[in-house]
């Protein structure tokens, strides 16, 4: 069974959101860093976050040139927009980082993400599921079993709002797989 | 050349099966050493152990006596000594340990040299590759442990990388704002056999900071400066890092323009403190001048200093009336404590190149008048003469033995280092240094211990020269087992100890913030250090009397070889002035404050 308790609150749009508010300017900014794919450079940014203490809320990485062996990092993090300077100016100090990109704040740019949702089969019917799969924009995945699985990908928000949607019907495990993102200035 | 190609069997068999082997191959220690003769390496600081054996196998055999290596007693030291090295030359200091203790032991040495941008290069041995990971004996993870106090570090799992990495890592230690890296390589990549690459052979390093200045910030400056009121040059350990060059063009701007200049611990020098423009060193024990001079300026020029906390005190009260520029070659130094009007980045020799010559071109104009009323406000701030400290003719004053030292060494060859505390203060304020490079100290990191290795190191890189160690009691204890290595190198460093039997600067914030509760700062049982320098060696000097100073000491600088001196100064000084963590520059402390005072320091959560 899930090891997830998804109670009121658990998304990021609930009303019950129970985190500590940031201070009035923070603002989640999206970063897109391009870096050597050599061995530990996900600790050494994900390191430099920490121990400045500056907040990552999503993380996505994967190698995205197999010949030249760069991977993109994709962090969100909201902070105002000092402090997202100076996580620039410090992301840049690192040696295998080749650029990095506010998307949120340098030109035009799109940002998605990917949630599965495990649905429990006795709380709503295949065909029930298949119909609000649609109406969000999402599809069932073929299991070959008796589980029902959403398969949503959209922005956070979307997600979240179908999340909401889920939890009253039958959500057992949610997975998502943080913001990816391009840049459309280049 | 294509390593790949190689396909790291570099041995293979011809056809009659006979063992053909390349000649160019050589085992990964022996590419090692290779490496750092090529980068011009004359001197390392190390320890060895099990998993660094192959390369001190080659050392010898390998170095043709162009490398010599000094036999530290600890690896704290080696990494002190090689920034003592480093700090007193401009070239990068290396170190050379094995896998485990090793390693960890370095780890306040690395992360002393992060702070204050000093180029290391560690090398340190580590399990075998096929170990990594089953917790092997002296297995440690040394990248992860070592990775926020180094710019960069370095996993070598294949022989053929080694005199590449080796090669970059010079350049990263080296480039930019300078700093320390770590080069990890198991005993099997030491042992196999690869290929030697020449720094030349490599392709053109990735990591390029940039260093010349965009030309139209440089002219906004001028045009600040044409028309600044109360200019001011606060300067900082990036002068002394970019070169001499920058020290004698920050001389002739200033000496040009007329502003005044102070500078941070870590600037010491840049300047001349000769120099008719200059205020003294600013921040926490800085001079009332300087620091009153930053708070009422109007154009705040900084090259090369970083706005440390102990530099800005409160930061919504700092220099709240100026218009900023900010002169670094670390980008993520600039905005990051105060938000300036002009981000520079750039080397500072080539921005205030620039400046000067755009400053020139456009006819070197200055507001005089202005610029006259401003030197004459400063002239009241130093009548205050804040240094000024109460004399004693039966005890020994700190003040007084550094002024002392000044007086009967000022002139000579001198390079000077200290340990962390009030001593340390004292010095920066009573020890006057006209060029770069002759004086350093833990500014960053506060690192108590660096004293004695580092005084070592210096003198490794100048052995003609005179190198004292200012040093409080208790930092001393913490790494004088370099003291054995000083007696094998024949180095004569001088430990001047100025002996208050206190941790001082505890002491001190506790007289002052914890309401005289000296929890722990009290020194009991320290060793006769007459005796102890007798026990490794060398000569011990222990005096406690005015009158018998001068004397101790020209017997201390006439001593060839290391001598301990211990000077027991009087116990309850106090270093002023202070600017209390939290207070703004114009709210300093002249001398011990009145108890209202002290509870004004509110933000005494601030260290
Ligand atoms: C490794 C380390 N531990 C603790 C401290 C905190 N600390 C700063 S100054 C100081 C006292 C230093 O005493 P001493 O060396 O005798 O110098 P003094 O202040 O008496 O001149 C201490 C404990 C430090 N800076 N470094
Ligand atoms: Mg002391």
């Amino acid at each position: 069974m899930s090891k997830l308790n998804l109670s009121k609150g658990a998304s990021r749009r609930s009303a019950y959101d129970l985190r500590k508010s940031r201070s009035s300017n923070a603002e989640p900014h999206t970063l897109s860093i391009l870096v050597d794919n050599e061995a530990g450079v996900l600790a050494r940014i994900v390191g430099l976050f920490a121990g400045r203490g500056f907040n990552i809320e999503s993380l996505t990485v994967t190698e995205v040139d197999h010949t030249g062996h760069l991977s993109r990092i994709t962090v969100v993090s909201t902070a105002s927009d000092d402090v997202i300077q100076q996580i620039r100016a410090q992301v840049e100090t690192v040696i295998p980082v080749h650029e990095i990109v506010d998307l949120t704040k340098d030109g035009h740019s799109i940002e998605r993400e990917l949630a599965l949702f495990l649905v429990d089969e006795e709380q709503i019917s295949r065909t029930q599921a298949q119909e609000l799969a649609e109406s969000f924009g999402a599809r069932l995945i073929d299991t070959k079993t008796n589980h029902i699985i959403i398969e949503k990908s959209g922005t956070s928000d979307e997600i979240d709002e179908l999340f909401d949607r889920l939890r009253s019907a039958g959500l057992k495990e949610i997975s998502r797989t943080g913001v990816v993102g391009l840049s459309l200035t280049t | 050349m294509n390593i790949e190609k190689l396909n790291h069997s570099p041995s293979v068999f011809d056809e009659a099966g006979q063992e053909n082997v390349d000649p160019n191959l050589m085992s990964g220690a022996q590419i090692v050493i290779e490496a750092l003769k090529a980068q011009g390496v004359d001197v390392i600081f190390g320890y060895p152990g099990g998993a660094i054996l192959p390369i001190y196998d080659w050392l010898p055999k390998a170095a043709d006596g162009k490398i010599h290596h000094v036999l530290v007693r600890h690896e704290q030291g080696a990494v002190h000594a090689a920034e003592g090295y480093a700090r007193a030359t401009g070239k990068p200091g290396v170190v050379l340990v094995t896998s485990g203790p090793g390693v960890t032991n370095s780890i306040t040495g690395l992360a002393d040299a992060r702070m204050d941008s000093v180029p290391i290069v560690l090398i340190s041995g580590q399990v075998p590759t096929f170990m990594i990971g089953t917790d092997a004996f002296q297995e440690a993870d040394s990248i992860g442990i070592s990775r926020p106090c180094t710019k960069h570090n370095w996993l070598i799992k294949d022989t053929n990388e080694i005199a590449d990495v080796v090669h970059s890592a010079f350049h990263v230690a080296q480039a930019g704002r300078p700093g320390p890296v770590l080069i990890d390589i198991p005993k099997n990549v030491q042992i196999a056999k690869g290929l030697y690459q020449s720094p030349h052979a490599r392709h053109r390093q990735r990591y390029q900071p940039k260093t010349r200045p965009d030309h139209w910030k440089m002219e906004t400056l001028v045009e600040w400066m044409e028309t600044a009121k109360r200019p001011i040059f606060y300067t900082g350990g990036g002068v002394v890092n970019s070169g001499v060059r920058a020290s004698r063009l920050l001389t002739e701007l200033v000496d040009a323009t007329g502003f005044p200049v102070t500078s941070t611990v870590m600037g010491l020098g840049c300047y001349p403190a000769s120099g008719k423009n200059w205020l003294h060193m600013l921040g926490m024990h800085g001079s009332f001048e300087a620091n009153h001079a930053m708070h009422d300026c109007d154009l705040m020029i900084n090259v090369g200093a970083r706005f440390d906390d102990r530099i800005t005190g409160r930061i919504s009260h700092f220099s709240p009336h100026s218009r900023k520029a900010h002169i670094d070659i670390d980008p993520s130094s600039i905005n990051k404590n105060i938000q300036v009007d002009l981000d520079i980045i750039a080397d500072a020799a080539e921005a205030l190149e620039m400046l000067l010559e755009i400053w020139t071109s456009r006819g070197r104009k200055k507001d005089q008048s202005s610029l006259n009323e401003w030197w004459k406000t400063i002239g009241q701030w130093r009548e205050v003469k804040c240094f000024s400290y109460d004399h004693d003719t039966h005890f020994i004053k700190p003040q007084y033995a550094l002024e002392r030292l000044e007086a009967l060494t000022a002139g000579m060859d001198r390079y000077i280092t200290t340990e962390v505390g009030q001593h340390q203060m004292w010095a920066a304020q009573f020890l006057r240094f006209d060029e770069p490079r002759r004086w350093q100290t833990s500014g960053g990191l506060g690192t108590m211990g660096y004293g004695v290795p580092s005084s070592l190191g210096i003198q490794m890189a100048h052995p003609d020269a005179l190198v004292i160690n200012v040093a409080g009691e208790a930092s001393w204890l913490m790494n004088m087992q370099e003291m054995c290595t000083a007696v094998q190198e024949r180095a004569p460093i001088k430990q001047f100890i100025l002996n208050n039997e206190y941790l001082g600067m505890v002491r001190q914030w506790q007289e002052l913030l914890h309401e005289e509760n000296y929890s722990q700062s009290y020194c009991d049982s320290l060793p006769d250090f007459v005796k102890l320098a007798e026990a490794f060696g060398f000569k011990g000097i222990s005096i406690s009397r005015p009158d018998e100073l001068d004397d101790a000491i020209i017997e201390m600088l006439e001593y060839d070889g290391p001598v301990i001196f211990d000077c027991r100064v009087v116990k309850l000084e106090g270093c002023y002035p202070m600017i209390p963590a939290g207070n703004a520059h114009n709210e300093m402390w002249l001398g011990p404050p009145n108890r209202d005072q002290s509870e004004k320091a509110e933000e005494s959560v601030l260290v």
